[in-house]
């Protein structure tokens, strides 16, 4: 028997996003489920009641009714109690829970004896988790709305303009922070037409930042800042004492900041000092996007928008939920991509399979036992074993395609050199001189051959192949000195038995030394621009 | 001519050839690289033939073998194809062999040369290595020919206990050779001589018979080598400088060649020479780690030409699929409609697409394909991300994630062309057959690939008129 998806209304205060769309609902119907909507669920995403039947959802009049008819219940922000206590046990429930921040919310669900998938929990470090990643989509949201807000408190333009009335120059917009949310942002402001900056703790961020048309702002102090699983890591007081001074320097410059700077499971660092704010230009705006972990800057009012020293802060903390049309949209087709992953047989039954990675990471409690935090990923480490065997081939190839780069190792040499010299001691010790003079020519071309051939284009490599298939048929002189060579007196030589050969060696090396070269030819006169 | 002079011509004619190799380092000067070569080598025969060491007797047979010889080698040089490049590549290996052999064995029996001492010794064993390199390339390069022209199956054939078959070879081998060089008179010593060519071709035999299709541009290329190193012993065991010098350019030439395929399949060269790649031990593998999940999505040549139109940088990576279906000309057609239509197309070419170094550019250029837009797979891998469409045409192995990113792959760590991070990739293949490594491709199934199942040139042919339509 399939099993129904209820989706709630959602009862925090200003959430206006809701679990699933329409569009979504059918393809959910078509994996098998049946979907119950709470009546008004997505009124103020503007998804009616009638598009949700239309699509083929049913509609549950009350909270208490959905709860109790649903196996599965889709939701958008944590649960609160009044709502735990209307879970039937068995429930399996997919929405954002934070497991760290909210102890008390994971012993109630524990004891309710639901299954809970944490959607904040998503192992991201895995690329096939990636379509199930909903924190990436809302911070990318949230990232575009931040830069709105900036818009909307900021009284000029963003772009500079050259008018009848004036010349406008243009905004100067600095982000912190160059994660999704931090990149959506810049993008955004550039698309605007601000000169847009951005600083974050890993330096390898920097050609991201470059790529969406901004300026890396590096801080002047040498330290790695990649932590695990994509987030920065905290950082030393050298360094933070370099990054704020960076900081003092842009808030004087720029007119609008936006930070991004997140921890997990920490409060949010403080990177905007209430001198910054003061030594900013009046007017100035700073969009604090880490407010719900207490913000980045000293002054932030979490939810709020104030205005300090002349300069306007924005603290809101439903950044993705005031543009709740596209939150829900994006939101709803992370869960539908989490739906297809547990429900492969498409027969509207769900199976949380702990041997699938990314399913085991985002799973916080099974039927009842807190499964919260996962052990790492094993993938984590297998492509970083990989990854070093493919490197060192990769690095290799540089300049001309193949071009040794970079000397053997010392011990290698060592032996190299060793064997060889030991070889040309054999050689020296036991060979007559004139076999000695035929060596050096041969040490030599080889060591011409090997310069040489190094210089040749792959795309060459077949008519080089013919090439020196041709030229090896040098080895006719072997056989027309053979054929009549000049006799000493009273010297006997088995000439009928030599010239047979001879003649047939030649027939040989003359197919391969005419054929060779026009083949050659033919090939080299096709490469053409 | 005077002896001097023929050495110099000598000199002349080894510069030449030098120039010749080098002019090959980009497409521009290699056609006078190879006119480099056809004169070098004039020079080198005129000299010997006008020179010192034959005289008037010898030159009607000397033009007579010429002709026959030369004009068999025009006509197939003429009559090839460009996709049997690799066949007649490894047919001329085999000529050069066999006449090293013919030269050596001449040469032992011309009692008009004396040494005596350390001078005889040495002088018969550059003799005994000069037919023993000989016969093996001979024997090596028939069955390479062979497999190559689909006369003998590509499967490798794994005797019980080959290596130590191998070994007993070559012990008889070196201690054969010992009663040769002791041997007193012409007729005493060959005995030996025949019972190691024997060893030497059935050596060849053995070793190619053991690789696999997967391997085949490693074993051209160091039967290239062989040719080379054939013919510097024949110098040696003359005393000619010029055959050394040769040899040992090209001798050098495949060993290089070799390395670099080795490096390009991220494969060891003496586990290749000991053969087995590509049978069953590399498919139990892939079967024990499970099949990648997942399905395939397949597309029909209609939408396969709307994708095309609808993007704006393409890029091509043909395999040898291309060259059995002759369809290169038409890839090239699909090209040229798309750059008229604004569409960046480029080629991205593995160094072992194919069946031997650098085949694909040699059909590609035959299709008339500018050589510019023509990559190698370092220059293009970091520009498959801002790509839109990636079309794969009858290649599997050189495009297989698996070697990223599973480490019990059996070709972890091989470099390959990074398709899948294309926005969208198409791989046409006649079925879901795996490659020559027999290790199952985990981009068929991902989610932005889409499979164009049928005969490469027929569905190709579907999407041109798609195109113009």
């Amino acid at each position: 028997m399939s099993s129904i998806i209820g989706i709630p209304k959602e009862t925090y205060a200003n959430e206006k996003r809701v679990a699933t769309v329409p569009d979504v609902v059918e393809k959910l119907i078509k994996l098998g489920f049946g979907v119950l909507v709470e009546s008004g669920a997505g009124a103020l995403a503007n998804f009616a009641d009638d598009a949700y039947v239309a699509a083929g959802a049913k509609i549950a009049a009350s909270a208490a009714e959905l709860w109790n008819s649903s196996n599965i219940v889709f939701k958008v922000r944590a649960p609160d109690m009044d709502e735990v206590a209307l879970i039937k046990e068995g429930t399996t429930l997919v929405s954002f829970i934070w497991p760290a921040q909210n102890p008390e919310l994971m012993q109630a669900l524990a004891a309710r004896k639901v299954t809970v998938l944490a959607m904040d929990s998503v192992p991201r470090q895995l690329s096939r988790a990636q379509k199930m990643d909903a924190l990436s989509s809302m911070a990318n949201i949230a990232g575009y709305r931040a830069v709105i807000e900036a818009a909307h408190h900021f009284g000029r333009f963003f772009t500079g303009q050259i008018t009848a009335a004036g010349k406008v120059p243009p905004a100067k917009v600095f982000v912190i922070g160059a994660g999704v949310a931090g990149l959506a942002a810049l993008g955004t402001a550039v698309g605007l037409g601000a000169i847009v900056r951005a600083n974050d703790t890993r330096p390898e961020v920097g050609d991201q930042v470059k790529s969406m048309g901004a300026e890396f702002v590096p801080v002047d102090y040498q330290e790695e800042g990649t932590g695990v699983g994509g987030y920065a890591k905290v950082m030393s007081e050298g360094f933070q004492k370099a990054q704020l001074e960076t900081f003092a320097k842009q808030a004087k410059d720029v007119d609008i900041i936006i930070t991004t700077a997140l921890i997990p499971g920490k409060p949010a660092p403080k990177l905007i000092t209430t001198e910054m704010v003061q030594s900013m230009r009046p007017g100035s705006v700073i969009v604090d996007m880490a407010a719900e972990q207490g913000g980045n800057c000293e002054l932030t009012v979490p939810g709020e928008v104030v205005e300090r020293h002349g300069v306007t802060i924005v603290g809101y903390t439903d950044l993705p939920s005031r543009l709740s049309k596209q939150s829900s949209t994006l939101y709803a087709t992370n869960l539908l991509r989490l739906t297809e992953e547990l429900c492969k047989t498409k027969d509207g039954i769900i199976d949380v399979n702990f041997d699938d990675d990314a399913i085991r990471g985002l799973t916080v409690i099974k039927d009842g036992g807190i499964t919260w935090p996962p052990p790492p990923p094993k993938l984590a480490a297998a492509p970083a074993q990989a990854k070093p065997a493919a490197a060192p081939v990769a690095a290799k190839k540089s300049g001309h395609g193949h071009g040794d780069s970079g000397p053997m190792p010392a011990k290698t040499l060592a032996i190299v050199f060793g064997v060889g010299a030991l070889a040309f001691w054999f050689v020296g010790a036991h060979a007559p001189a004139a076999f000695l003079g035929h060596f050096t020519v041969f040490v030599l071309a080889c060591f011409v051959g090997y310069m040489v051939v190094w210089n040749v284009t792959p795309a060459l490599h077949t008519p080089l192949m013919s090439v020196t298939n041709a030229i090896s048929s040098i080895i006719a002189i072997g056989a027309l000195v053979q054929i009549a060579p000049p006799l000493e007196a009273g010297m006997v030589r088995p000439g009928g038995w030599i010239g047979i050969l001879a003649v047939f060696g030649i027939i040989l090396t003359a197919i391969n030394m005419f054929g060779g070269f026009a083949v050659t030819r033919r090939m080299l006169a096709m490469f053409r621009k | 001519m005077s002896a001097s002079l023929a050495t110099v011509s000598y000199i002349g004619a080894t510069i030449l050839f030098i120039l010749s190799l080098g002019g090959l380092s980009n497409p521009e000067s290699s056609r006078r690289g190879n006119l480099y070569g056809i004169i070098g080598m004039a020079i080198a025969v005129l000299a010997t033939v006008f020179g010192p060491r034959v005289t008037l007797g010898g030159i009607p047979w000397i033009i007579m073998a010429m002709a026959i010889g030369g004009s068999i080698g025009l006509y197939a040089a003429r009559k090839v194809q460009m996709t049997q490049m690799p066949e007649l590549v490894a047919l001329m290996h085999s000529l050069v062999g066999l006449a090293a052999c013919l030269v050596g064995f001449a040469s032992y029996i011309d009692s008009s040369v004396e040494f005596t001492g350390a001078e005889k010794s040495i002088h018969e064993v550059e003799i005994y290595l000069g037919i023993l390199i000989g016969a093996v390339t001979f024997s090596g390069s028939i069955i390479a020919f062979g497999k190559l022209s689909g006369k003998i199956g590509g499967k490798p054939l794994l005797l019980p206990g080959r290596h130590w078959l191998n070994l007993a070879g070559l012990l008889v081998v070196i201690w054969v050779g010992g009663s040769f060089i002791n041997a007193e008179t012409v007729a005493g010593g060959a005995f030996p001589l025949l019972v190691m060519t024997v060893i030497s071709l059935a050596f060849g035999v053995h070793m190619v018979m053991a690789i696999g299709g997967a391997d085949m541009p490693v074993v051209v290329s160091m039967l290239n080598s062989y040719s080379g190193w054939a013919a510097a012993a024949t110098g040696f065991m003359l005393s000619n400088d010029l055959l050394i010098v040769t040899g040992a350019l090209v001798g050098s030439s495949g060993a290089i060649l070799s390395y670099i395929m080795c490096r390009a399949m991220n494969r060891n060269f003496i586990s290749v020479i000991a053969g087995g790649f590509g049978t069953g031990g590399g498919t139990v593998v892939a079967s024990a780690d499970g099949q990648p999940a997942g399905e395939v999505t397949a597309i029909s040549s209609q939408e396969t030409a709307e994708l095309l139109k609808d993007s704006k940088s393409v890029i091509i990576v043909p395999g040898y699929g291309m060259a059995v279906a002759q369809a290169q000309h038409t890839v090239y057609e699909i090209t040229k409609h798309l750059r008229e239509k604004g569409v960046t197309v480029r080629f991205g070419i593995h160094p072992v697409a194919g069946r031997m170094p650098g085949h694909m550019n040699v059909l590609l250029a035959e299709a008339k394909v500018p050589y510019d837009i023509v990559m190698e797979m370092d220059e293009i891998n970091d520009d498959f991300p801002s790509t839109d469409v990636t079309m794969v045409i009858g290649a599997n192995d050189i495009v297989n994630p698996a070697a990223q990113e599973d480490p019990n792959s059996p070709i972890a760590g091989m470099p390959v062309l990074e398709v899948w991070k294309a926005k969208t990739s198409i791989v046409m293949k006649r079925s879901m057959a795996s490659g020559y490594a027999g290790v199952d491709n985990p981009l068929f199934y991902k989610d932005n690939n889409r499979m164009l199942f049928g005969d490469a040139k027929k569905m190709l042919d579907e999407v041109l008129a798609a195109l113009r339509a």
